[in-house]
């Protein structure tokens, strides 16, 4: 693929240059020309007004036969024995990816002493399981995990891989995808079929979520992801189901891995659970000091849900990083999301704007965070806070 | 010590501004910054080579301008930087970038650490650190915390959803880094003074043991299909009383109206 401006056509308005994503476009004697920083994603071919931008398609090199792989993967993460909810999510998707192909949904499995959730493996989607399962696949290990997911991979072939952008997810994607010699698309927010070509549609915010970016993986199989917990919903598991089991044996060995696990350090309650939680209530700046924060933990523990933080509110020491809601932190996606003196910077708005309900405190009538709010309230967090909780323990209690 | 950092120049994405007329991004008077979290991990390097002695080298992938991203690494304390450049390279994803660092660090020499920050703020992919130390056949720790070396050992503290885990690895490895890891210095007159003076190497496709089908645009599988700006989230109603009960009172009537408590 490459983009070419056709010189004779270009009328020299710029309006490329600013609708370029990657700054990639620049006048040159009153004529458009793209630059080294080009991807090719064709945002210039849809802006240029005088259709002068032009979008070709070049040979490129394919040593793969692609019709040999068949099927959507999901890889399912067990943590302690629990399914993670991400992978019964990307089921969910999955489902619907397989059928629109025509094709099956199949679960991995790895781990130890797990067949027990194969289950519900089946019961959340999938037609079919992968499970493999050995001592050293106890706990998760970059290089123990990624040389089962290579050979499965090898030997099954799948068209199509999902796995759930989790800290582990992260670290197993790029480096399963870059073995396989394959596309990665990491972080994704939404996922289709590209009517166009059949492939998989992979979209995901860069730039801080002021753009999204559909990507696509043509020649390469099998197309892989990350996808962002709580953006798919879980389907009603169906217990009445069943589906083979393919039980793979591991060829890891203790010494293959090359990291040792010297210990696990659980530092986070129930109120940290960012990801899976229902509701958050998070505070940011506003909350003026540390001591402040207690009012939101209040509020969460009455609704019985997770504490949140932005970005200005951990930098300034006021809670550890692993309650940032954003762009650097976490991405949640709860039913109800409740912003406490957060003024709603792009970056925090990317980590939880697909939550379901937003409800925004800000004595600022102007802050962003109310451009996305379902339910705003004008005022001083410090007074409303306690109000509201006395207000929500009293409809508990009803 | 050997110790390699990869860096990447970005647009500073919270400068980032949507042109509400166009829906476009406008990217005039965003300035080029060192990604953040890579800051970090030159950090973490500096105190390595403070405690253990060694060499820290500075390496990045891009155009020309991208020196000044790694004129500032010098300015902090870097002793090398390393510019990966040729028009071959440009366009690439994920896997064709850490394909070119990979094939430029095994160029540059030995090394004991790679450290990269955790992810970049434009691409936020978090997937060139992981995808180097696949192509060089060494082990990853990602998302560390905290980074000990003791003679050919590391021990890392990797941030996890709910905690840490700590893990011990031989050297060489290659370590991502989160922000809590540490406080990236400032750089000082003298480092500022000598980096501007510094001439930063050049590597380029001649120099590198490459194989061109795996550059650039032609080596990415992956491939942009469209960019768009996301669906804007509509706003709600705005209450705006005169007490905070009021303000309250008429909240938990919205929300009871709309069957949300």
């Amino acid at each position: 693929m490459a983009v070419k401006v056709r010189i004779d056509q270009c009328v020299g308005c710029g309006v490329c240059v600013s609708g370029c994503p990657f700054g990639a476009i620049a006048m040159k004697e009153g004529k458009a020309e793209i630059g080294d920083a080009c991807t090719v994603c064709g945002a210039c071919v849809d802006s240029c007004p005088v259709g002068a931008i032009e979008q070709k398609t070049e040979e490129k090199q394919v040593a793969m036969d692609k019709s040999e792989y068949k099927h959507v993967w999901v890889y399912i993460e067990v943590d302690d024995g629990v399914l993670r909810n991400v992978g019964l999510e990307l089921l969910g998707q999955g489902r619907k990816l397989a059928d629109t192909m025509g094709q099956k949904l199949a679960g991995v499995l790895i781990g130890d002493g797990i067949a027990g959730v194969t289950k519900d493996v089946l019961a959340y989607g999938a037609d079919m399981v992968y499970l493999v399962e050995g001592p050293e696949l106890a706990h998760y290990s970059t290089d123990g995990y990624t040389a089962v997911v290579q050979d499965l991979i090898n030997t099954y072939k799948p068209s199509v891989v999902l796995m759930g952008a989790t800290t582990n997810g992260r670290d197993l994607g790029p480096r399963v995808a870059c073995r396989i010699g394959t596309g990665l698309t990491a972080d994704c927010t939404d996922l289709g079929i590209d009517e166009q070509t059949g492939l998989v549609a992979w979209t995901r915010p860069a730039f801080g979520g002021n753009i999204m970016a559909t990507i696509l993986c043509p020649d390469h199989r099998p197309q892989m992801g990350t996808i962002r917990p709580s953006v798919f919903k879980k389907l009603q598991p169906d217990y009445a189901k069943t589906g083979e089991v393919i039980r793979v044996a591991s060829k890891v060995k203790a010494e293959d891995i090359r990291t040792k696990l010297v210990e696990v350090i659980h530092v986070c309650s129930a109120s940290c659970n960012l990801e899976e939680a229902e509701i958050i209530v998070s505070g940011g700046r506003g909350m003026c000091k540390p001591e402040n924060f207690v009012l939101i933990e209040r509020l969460a523990a009455v609704l019985g849900g997770a504490v949140g933080a932005s970005r200005a509110a951990v930098d300034a020491g006021w809670k550890p990083a692993m309650h940032q809601v954003g762009q650097t932190g976490k991405t949640v996606g709860p039913k109800i999301y409740i912003a406490c003196g957060i003024s709603g910077a792009i970056q925090h708005l990317a980590g939880m704007s697909s939550s379901d309900i937003v409800i925004a405190i800000n004595k600022d009538p102007d802050a962003p965070i109310f451009k996305v709010a379902d339910y705003g309230i004008v005022g001083d967090v410090m007074e409303i806070l306690p109000i509201l909780t006395a207000e929500f323990q009293k409809i508990k209690a009803s | 010590m050997n110790i390699v950092v990869c860096v990447k120049q970005v647009p500073d994405t919270t400068e980032v501004k949507i042109d509400p007329a166009t829906n476009t991004l406008i990217r005039q008077g965003v300035p080029s910054i060192v990604n953040p979290f890579d800051k970090n991990a030159v950090e973490a390097a500096l105190q390595l080579k403070d405690k253990h002695g060694g060499k820290v080298t500075v390496m990045t992938m891009g155009p020309g301008q991208a020196k000044d991203a790694l004129k500032e690494c010098l300015a902090m304390g870097a002793d090398e930087a390393i510019l990966v450049t040729d028009r071959a390279f440009g366009g690439a994803d994920t896997l064709a970038t850490s394909y070119t660092l990979a094939a430029a660090i095994q160029k540059s020499g030995k090394y004991d650490i790679i450290l990269c920050g955790k992810q970049a703020i434009d691409g936020d992919t978090a997937q060139v650190g992981p995808e180097i130390a696949e192509h060089l056949g060494i082990p990853q720790v990602s998302y560390a915390a905290k980074l000990e070396v003791d003679g050919d050992m590391a021990r890392v503290e990797r941030e996890h959803e709910d905690g840490y885990e700590v893990l011990e690895v031989k050297l060489p490895v290659l370590v991502t880094v989160v922000k809590s890891m540490n406080e990236p210095r400032y750089p000082t007159i003298k480092g500022t003074m000598k980096a501007n003076r510094a001439v930063i190497a050049e590597m380029t496709k001649a120099e590198l043991d490459v194989e061109e089908m795996r550059l650039g645009l032609k080596g990415s599988p992956t491939q942009v299909r469209k960019i768009f700006t996301p669906p804007a989230r509509t706003q709600g109603v705005l209450i705006s009383k005169d007490t905070a009960r009021e303000a309250v009172a008429e909240l938990i009537t919205r929300l009871s109206a709309a069957k949300i408590v």
